[in-house]
């Protein structure tokens, strides 16, 4: 992967609509329902060794649970009836406990009819409601609306307004391995992870799919999103599926990875965010949420089972960075990764991107001022994290060719082993985040944000992170001087590291270092009330917020840079 | 007798035919058919010829080859019985053979110098757990296998020879792996228990490998089992710390596969790391005792290694540190355990 940009224009792959399996998948939403429903049920009976008492118990737990969810915390886009249908599964618990005219096998009976419809109710709420003509639309909105305003901010006079000189695309850069991606995805079933800092990853990496040319992608989005009308819509739109994080319970979880097991199994491309939520820290995520990972190990497994060895059952894991100089909902972010792990457990949602309007004015902004976004795709892997080669084939790193489904075979024939895919999902993880840090692409507020904060770190050796944090911010001053020499330190660190294809970085790296720290300063954090980094009169680095400033510099964590201080 | 697992028809492999590769190919053999890689020519003329090892008989079962290829192509499961020093090389040489299907159970008890490409181990200033790689961590990086274990534990190969009653731990990630060694290894004299922290139990048959020697030592010197006694519980106190260090848990250190060894190779001649301590003590140096040896002492390079690391990440190993001097440098004995005993250990158990 070069760190350069090339833009490029990529025609859909599969030019038919009615080929792509996300439409397969929205034309039978019904019947697919229905069958993540029955296969979820299986799996929680399967788990709990179709014991009569502990399925009782789930049950119970599932009713409680859900009881003090609706109470505690409601949602504006929870159903109804919520409220009636947990009633309803609570008398018919009581009933079914106190009846002593049913004997076992017949109460067991009634225990499942209850997990059915309980499954049936969560498959009915996680399903995306994708309509391609609302994708076409959504999609044209997004290209051409955003294009207006953008163009209308870059160039002057009267044509501004019909200006095509600049694309969304000058904006949002997409680097690395597209052809491959883009090949990839019509031969096989792709799974996209992204990194996840901000609210507004789940709308650019749909705008990014299209831009590539590829058939929508299903992603599990997080329900509180479904709150606001603007993303409702462009969620729907674009094949979300709904993740309900209030949800804990064990016949939830299992119905939300049956759902995305199926939909894989199906050949429909997904999309998961790994770190499961936008990191809170700012570092690119180094423990994955596993749960919907393992999902693509079991689909691929289940493929095999099928005897679908080709490339047409093969699931392609590939990882993407999402590189800002500016996260929206930094401030809160931060003051939450503070707090939790300050031991403060409680703490309260509420961000940046909580109303419409908000949004709007942010994404104005953004597209009017600077502070571009470039998107790198990493290159595919199978299940296990090997490289695959053009036709799909799995790598080992001699090059050999190595066949996957050998992987899932135990005395001569694939069996299933939920610990040995476990133990799968663990290393896949590993892999990803490894590739993660490899793809990321160093931009220079990274560097600034990076270099200021181990400066001042350095400065107070004595005291943890949230005594350092706690310094009052008029106090720390940098010397421009020792700045410059300290970031061209990091950067040389930075490139030595990019010739080893540890990191990419940004072609605004290869300047002369004043400018580079004057475009790092310029754009760090650039659009909060308080700035991370600025220079007072004297030319000096200053903090106006030093929360934001430890955010920005998590970036660029786990590169071993900090060594140099 | 067969047994019951399914694998009954195919072929397990024995790469190395050492004394504990050759004990181990014979417990294997009583199940099923083995096929063992041994790297001299003759050696594989005498097993296939005369079934026997250096002039030991050896079980009919087993079938020698010059061949990597044909052995990776017969046998799905394969254990990797090599001294560590040869174990990266032979595992390069198997790779081109290997794929995902096959396990892999090694039962070497050594580490392996995981170096920048054409740096040695004295260009290096720094010793980080990143330029350690336990026997695993050299299948996993040199092969696409995955399913990787482990055997450790108390087996002084002579008395597994002999049929005497002993135990083992395998050590994987994999239940299926530990539940395959288990099906393939045992017995009525062989028990076999299961630990799923593989880099904890490889850890423990390494370093008791470094108290072994200095067990030795004690014995050569006629220092009694007070001495003995002492030094076998603050080796163990050191050895925890060493494997914490490197990513081990507690747990597998007080197993079988740690105290378990550390007791059996402290007392007994028939251990290589504690005929070294004991040949020292007696006046021996390190080259005349290794041109002796038909076999490695794993304790020697291990102590290095450790030595090392543990100063490059600012951490204190006093056993250790001493037996380098002694080895490597030429600190005597008798110094050493003067030094030790001045030692400020104040805690008797801080790791629990």
């Amino acid at each position: 992967m070069t760190d350069d940009y090339i833009k490029h224009k990529y025609d859909p792959i599969l030019p038919q609509k009615d080929e792509w399996p996300v439409v397969k998948l929205s034309k039978s939403r019904k019947e697919f329902v229905k069958k993540v429903a029955e296969a979820a049920k299986k799996r929680i009976l399967d788990q709990i060794g179709g014991k009569m008492e502990v399925l009782k118990e789930e049950l119970e737990t599932t009713h409680y649970r859900e009881k003090l969810r609706i109470k505690q915390n409601p949602w504006a886009v929870d159903p109804d009836d919520d409220y009636e249908f947990w009633n309803k599964v609570k008398s018919a618990l009581v009933q079914l406990s106190a009846d002593s005219t049913l004997n076992r096998t017949e109460k067991k009976k009634k225990y499942i009819e209850i997990l059915d419809s309980i499954t049936m109710r969560y498959a009915e709420e996680i399903a995306s409601n994708f309509k391609h003509t609302h994708y076409k639309f959504t999609r044209s909105i997004v290209t051409t609306g955003f294009a207006r305003l953008l163009n209308a901010a870059r160039v002057k006079g009267f044509k501004r307004l019909f200006s095509n000189q600049y694309s969304l695309q000058d904006k949002i850069q997409i680097i690395g391995e597209t052809e491959q991606l883009r090949d990839l995805a019509s031969k096989g079933t792709i799974i996209m992870v992204p990194t996840h800092f901000s609210n507004l990853d789940s709308i650019l990496i749909g705008w990014i799919i299209s831009v590539l040319g590829l058939p929508p992608f299903i992603y599990g989005a997080g329900l509180n999103l479904f709150n606001i009308e603007i993303f409702a819509y462009f969620m729907n739109s674009l094949g979300a599926y709904k993740v309900d994080r209030r949800k804990k319970n064990l016949v939830y979880i299992e119905t939300l990875k049956t759902y995305s097991s199926e939909a894989i199994q199906l050949g429909v491309h997904s999309l998961f965010f790994p770190g499961g939520t936008r990191s809170r820290s700012g570092k690119i995520e180094s423990k994955l949420k596993l749960g919907l990972l393992s999902t693509a190990i079991e689909a691929q497994r289940a493929n095999y089972q099928r005897g679908m060895n080709d490339i047409g059952g093969k699931v392609f894991i590939v990882p993407v960075t999402i590189n800002y100089h500016f996260v929206l909902e930094a401030p809160s972010l931060i003051k939450e990764h503070l707090s939790i792990t300050g031991q403060e457990r409680y703490y309260q949602e509420a961000d940046e991107f909580s109303t419409s309007l908000k949004i709007s004015k942010f994404l104005v902004k953004f597209f009017t001022k600077g502070s571009d976004i470039s998107v790198s795709v990493g290159k595919a892997m199978d299940v296990l994290g090997h490289y695959v080669d053009k036709e799909g084939n799995s790598l080992d790193k001699n090059g050999r060719i190595i066949d996957t489904r050998d992987y899932f075979i135990s005395d001569g024939k694939i069996n299933i082993d939920t610990q040995r895919e476990e133990e799968y999902t663990n290393r896949l993880g590993e892999r990803i985040v490894q590739e993660f840090h490899i793809i990321n692409r160093v931009f220079s507020s990274h560097l600034v944000a990076f270099t200021a904060f181990q400066l001042i770190k350095r400065e107070n050796k004595k005291m943890d992170l949230f005594n350092l944090l706690r310094l009052p911010e008029e106090d720390i001053v940098i010397p421009y001087d020792s700045f410059k020499s300290a970031c061209q330190r990091v950067l040389d660190k930075i490139f030595e590291l990019r010739e080893k294809g540890k990191v990419h970085v940004a072609p605004h790296l290869r300047q002369d270092m004043d400018q580079i720290i004057a475009h790092g300063l310029d754009n760090v954090g650039m659009y909060h009330a308080k700035r991370p980094l600025v220079q007072d009169k004297d030319g000096n680095i200053i903090t106006e917020d030093l929360n934001l400033l430890y955010f920005y510099h998590n970036r660029l964590d786990g590169y071993d840079l900090e060594k140099l201080f | 007798m067969t047994s019951k697992n399914s694998s009954k028809n195919k072929s397990i492999g024995v790469v190395g035919m050492g004394s504990f590769g050759t004990a181990i190919a014979n417990i294997l053999a009583a199940k099923n058919p083995v096929i063992a890689y041994a790297r001299r020519a003759e050696l594989v003329t005498e097993i296939n010829e005369k079934h026997s090892v250096d002039g030991n008989l050896i079980n009919e079962n087993i079938l020698a080859t010059q061949d990597p290829e044909l052995l990776c192509q017969s046998c799905d499961v394969i254990f990797f019985m090599v001294p560590s020093s040869a174990f990266m090389d032979v595992t390069r040489m198997f790779s081109p053979f290997l794929y995902p299907y096959h396990m892999i159970i090694h039962g070497t008890k050594g580490l392996c110098l995981n170096l920048p490409k054409g740096k040695k181990l004295e260009d290096l200033s720094d010793i980080r757990r990143e330029n350690i790689l336990t026997m695993s961590e050299v299948i996993l990086k040199e092969t696409v296998v995955v399913r990787v274990g482990c055997l450790a534990g108390p087996n002084l190969a002579k008395e597994l020879s002999a049929g005497l009653p002993a135990a083992t731990v395998v050590a994987s990630k994999f239940n299926e792996v530990i539940l395959q060694g288990q099906n393939l290894l045992r017995s009525d004299k062989f028990q076999v228990y299961g630990n799923s922290d593989i880099i904890g139990v490889e850890l423990s048959g390494v370093l008791k490998n470094i108290i072994a020697i200095a067990a030795g030592a004690l014995a050569g010197l006629g220092l009694g089992e007070n001495a003995k006694g002492l030094l076998i519980s603050r080796g163990m106190v050191e050895l925890i710390y060493m494997g914490n260090a490197l990513g081990g848990s507690l747990k597998s250190f007080i197993g079988l596969a740690g105290i378990g060894d550390l007791v059996t190779t402290c007392n007994s001649t028939l251990s290589r790391n504690y005929t070294v301590g004991y040949r020292l003590a007696k006046g021996e140096t390190l080259e005349q005792i290794q041109a002796t040896m038909e076999e490695v002492a794993e304790g020697i390079n291990t102590v290095k290694l450790m030595k090392n690391f543990m100063e490059s990440t600012k951490n204190r190993a006093p056993i250790t540190e001493n037996l380098y001097k002694v080895l490597f440098e030429d600190l005597t004995i008798e110094e050493a355990v003067q030094y030790l005993m001045k030692y400020p250990f104040n805690v008797d158990v801080d790791f629990l």
